[in-house]
């Protein structure tokens, strides 16, 4: 046979390679282990960057609305619980630190603490949403929900409402600038609604792993599931971060 | 100078191989569960042609209402609905995944020395999706439709119309999904499955221009899933980002929408390109002109294309310094397109040139992408624009591009990878037929709108004045021929998978890894995994890879 042939020789060396190991969870196309790894991986990145882009449209949103009607940006920030933000943010970044345990665990082979880990992970995230669900439901009771019976009420007149005053002693705004609270509040609901979003699938994903993990699926050398669904949690919590400082952190000094 | 490349094993003795992908499974479920890209390319394949046809017949609707200046044939509500439809399906369910979904799909894995994409089962997830999507917006149709147009515009989408505006912008929301994991699947792929010996610079230029197309696939889409998702919201919620008389900005919507909407148009025309390159080169038995070029202005049109999307604004009432700035990078987007142009050109220049079907696809495509591309410059320019832009001149510059472009790209590659995919022969002299059938419909279809817009007729309504029925009527005829271009090739496609010649493991005499393997493949592609080691087109190579499996023959009968 020719040395330029297609099938040359070099192709007897490389499959040789590839036969040496063969793992049950190496699937038929790739040639090795490390290359299937390396492609799930990248895959996972590039998952990611379509995700930016996705919360990239809100952010413009929000940048665009927010330098036009910055007092009224602040005012609506200030009617957000800012104990409860930091509390949610505290939580988010310690369930961020528990599933780097568990891809630590996963990749050093220990079951009982990658289970224990990814059950923390969870219990957070359900925190995390729990407390969540309490925010909303101020504001229902606030009428701050754009849409829903919303009213502006409290930051044309702020006094008229003491649950509302009591915290910030906002100067009350002209009613054109008062209306515009409403797209503030649409902007907190979708950018919050759409991480929450994010956290539920997480969480489901995670009961799915916590599942096959205490059968032991991931601590056999195979744990690119678990790596690179911690891509995703961390990506969650930057996403938080982000929006904690932009929705909760506008003008408190 | 030969008359033709075709080279064909002997029709007695040839026979299809036994053991390949089509006959190594059998049964409706082993197609609808597989992870081969090659029967996924099968099936987005079956089930674009269908959406293409559903397509078709409300572009043929359109065409017989503007036969004549009245509204006779239906109410302008309806017509409303038909020019929305035809466009929701046209783009979301044909032009964007055309060539990526199907022969992408089937092709890439095989030209990089690969047996299969990185992510078979994404692979499968995306085809659902687009059959999800699509099934939505046929159900849409049956229940009354939309008449927004497709672009969703707002405020007109959010508050004025009562048509199905959620169902189909669900539509476009999960074909969006396919597509990024169509996209996604084909960087990972590119990136991470290359056969040894397969350098960047080794690759086909169609991989390269499907890398480009890939890039825009996962960066653009989500920003449009967001804009329908903010658009659905405004609708049942109520909530105010695109409503002015909550602060909003319908302005706001245009931007979302069209950072995706201009560069999905590079998304659908990129892909195409690439099938040009490989066609052009083998039927000109040269390499192409410029290889580092043609891959790079892929590359370019990429990155430019994120950079020009307020172009489609210049009446929308953006600032004039906008204008000037989107102006000046519309026209910087020309140069790398007329790389290609130029490079091709320069292919064929001493070329040996045969004229299969391919290459007639092939330079229809060179005559009708310039035209479509250089009336692209009169829109561009923001003077010119403010008259021409909501004319009939821009339905005919984006149809030269889109369908005198991309769909001759798409025919010339079916064509072209026809007997690889199935290890048949398509009808020659039948299939030559139909490509000068297309080309000819197509410019009496739309070469008339170019005047028609020029004269001031609006685009989007179903009455005009009486003086713009003469270039009407040619418009009607040309898409009745067009039609019948269209039709043609399913026929004989469909007669040629039993009756057609058998086309042995590289007919057309082509450079590509996909070539040196049987046809149809087998489902691991290859029987070894190939090691590349020569150049991309390197013609020289095959002639002596011939010769030595000649010699071999020779060797082993004496």
């Amino acid at each position: 046979m020719p040395d330029n042939s297609v099938s040359a020789h070099g192709a007897s060396e490389r499959t040789e390679i590839a036969h040496e190991e063969h793992p049950a969870y190496l699937r038929h196309h790739f040639n090795s282990t490390a290359q299937q790894a390396d492609a799930a991986g990248f895959a996972m990145w590039l998952f990611l960057l379509t995700e930016v882009m996705f919360f990239g449209g809100l952010f413009t949103a929000y940048l665009v609305y927010r330098n036009w009607y910055y007092p009224a940006f602040v005012v609506g920030s200030h009617q957000l619980n800012v104990v409860w933000g930091t509390t949610n943010t505290a939580v988010l970044i310690f369930s961020s630190f528990t599933m780097a345990m568990g891809v630590w665990c996963a990749q050093t082979r220990r079951r009982r603490g990658l289970v224990l880990s990814l059950t923390l992970t969870f219990i957070l995230g359900l925190v995390f949403l729990g407390i969540k669900t309490v925010e909303y439901r101020e504001k229902i009771e606030k009428h701050h929900v754009p849409g829903f019976h919303y009213s502006v009420q409290s930051f044309l007149d702020p006094q008229s409402d003491p649950e509302v005053y009591k915290e910030y002693h906002d100067k009350p705004l002209v009613p054109d600038m008062a209306r515009h609270t409403e797209l503030y509040f649409s902007l907190y609901f979708l950018m919050t609604g759409m991480h929450a979003l994010h956290m539920i699938i997480g969480i489901g994903i995670l009961g799915f792993m916590i599942l096959r993990a205490r059968a032991g699926a991931y601590t056999a050398g195979h744990e690119t599931f678990v790596d690179n669904f911690g891509l995703y949690w961390h990506f969650i919590d930057i996403i938080w971060i982000y929006l904690f400082a932009l929705l909760y952190l506008i003008s408190r000094h | 100078m030969s008359d033709t490349i075709v080279s064909l094993p002997d029709q007695s003795t040839a026979r299809i191989p036994k053991d390949n992908y089509i006959t190594r499974e059998n049964g409706l479920l082993s197609w609808l569960l597989t992870g081969d890209h090659k029967r996924i390319a099968i099936l987005y394949l079956i089930s674009l042609s269908f959406f293409f046809f559903i397509g078709g017949a409300l572009a043929g609707l359109i065409r017989l209402e503007l036969l004549t200046p009245q509204t006779d044939l239906m109410a302008t509500d309806t017509y409303n609905k038909v020019f929305t439809m035809h466009g929701v399906i046209m783009i979301f369910f044909f032009l964007v995944p055309s060539v990526p979904a199907t022969l992408g799909n089937f092709f890439i894995p095989m030209m990089i020395g690969a047996k299969d994409l990185a992510l078979p089962r994404i692979n499968l997830l995306s085809w659902y999706l687009y059959m999800a999507g699509g099934l939505l917006a046929l159900y849409t149709m049956a229940i009354g439709g939309v008449d927004t147009g497709w672009t969703f515009t707002t405020p007109l989408s959010t508050h004025y119309v009562n048509t199905n505006v959620l169902t189909t912008g669900l539509a476009a929301f999960i074909a969006g999904f396919s597509s990024i994991f169509t996209g996604l699947n084909f960087i990972v792929t590119i990136h991470k499955m290359r056969a040894p010996g397969m350098t960047w610079f080794r690759l086909p230029l169609f991989v390269w221009a499907h890398y480009a197309a890939s890039i825009l696939m996962v960066l653009a889409t989500p920003v449009v899933a967001i804009a329908i998702v903010l658009i659905a919201l405004e609708r049942t919620l109520g909530i105010g980002v695109f409503d002015p008389t909550k602060g909003g900005d319908p302005l706001l919507f245009q931007h979302l929408f069209w950072f995706y909407s201009h560069p999905a148009v590079y998304i659908m025309i990129l892909p195409g390109m690439g099938v040009i390159s490989e066609v052009i080169s083998t039927f000109s038995r040269k390499r192409i002109f410029g290889y580092t070029a043609v891959a790079f202005s892929s590359v370019a049109i990429a990155v430019f294309g994120f950079f020009v999307w307020a172009h489609h604004m210049f009446i929308m009432g953006i600032s004039n310094y906008a204008v000037l700035v989107f102006s000046l990078l519309t026209m910087l987007v020309a140069v790398p397109s007329a790389i290609k142009i130029f490079n091709w050109t320069f292919t064929l220049y001493k070329g040996s040139i045969t004229f299969e079907t391919p290459m007639i696809y092939a330079f229809g495509f060179l005559g009708l992408f310039t035209i479509g591309g250089m009336t692209g410059v009169f829109l561009g320019s923001s003077g010119t624009d403010i008259h021409l832009t909501e004319t009939y001149f821009i339905v005919a510059h984006f149809h030269f591009v889109m369908v005198g472009g991309m769909l001759m790209a798409f025919l010339a590659g079916i064509h072209f990878w026809w007997p690889k995919m199935t290890g048949r022969m398509y009808p020659e002299k039948l299939s030559q037929l139909a490509a000068v059938v297309t080309f000819i419909g197509f410019n009496l279809t739309f070469f008339p709108q170019f005047i028609l817009g020029m004269l001031g007729m609006p685009r989007r309504y179903a009455s005009y004045p009486p003086e713009f029925q003469i270039l009407n009527v040619f418009s009607t005829a040309g898409a009745t021929i067009l039609g019948v271009g269209y039709l043609l090739p399913v026929l004989y496609l469909v007669w040629s998978l039993k009756y057609g010649a058998i086309a042995g493991d590289n007919p057309w005499q082509a450079t590509g890894l996909e070539w040196q393997t049987q046809s149809p493949p087998l489902t691991e592609n290859f029987v070894e995994m190939p090691v590349m080691d020569h150049e991309a087109y390197d013609y020289e190579w095959l002639e002596k890879q011939q010769q030595a499996q000649k010699e071999t023959e020779a060797h082993s009968a004496g």
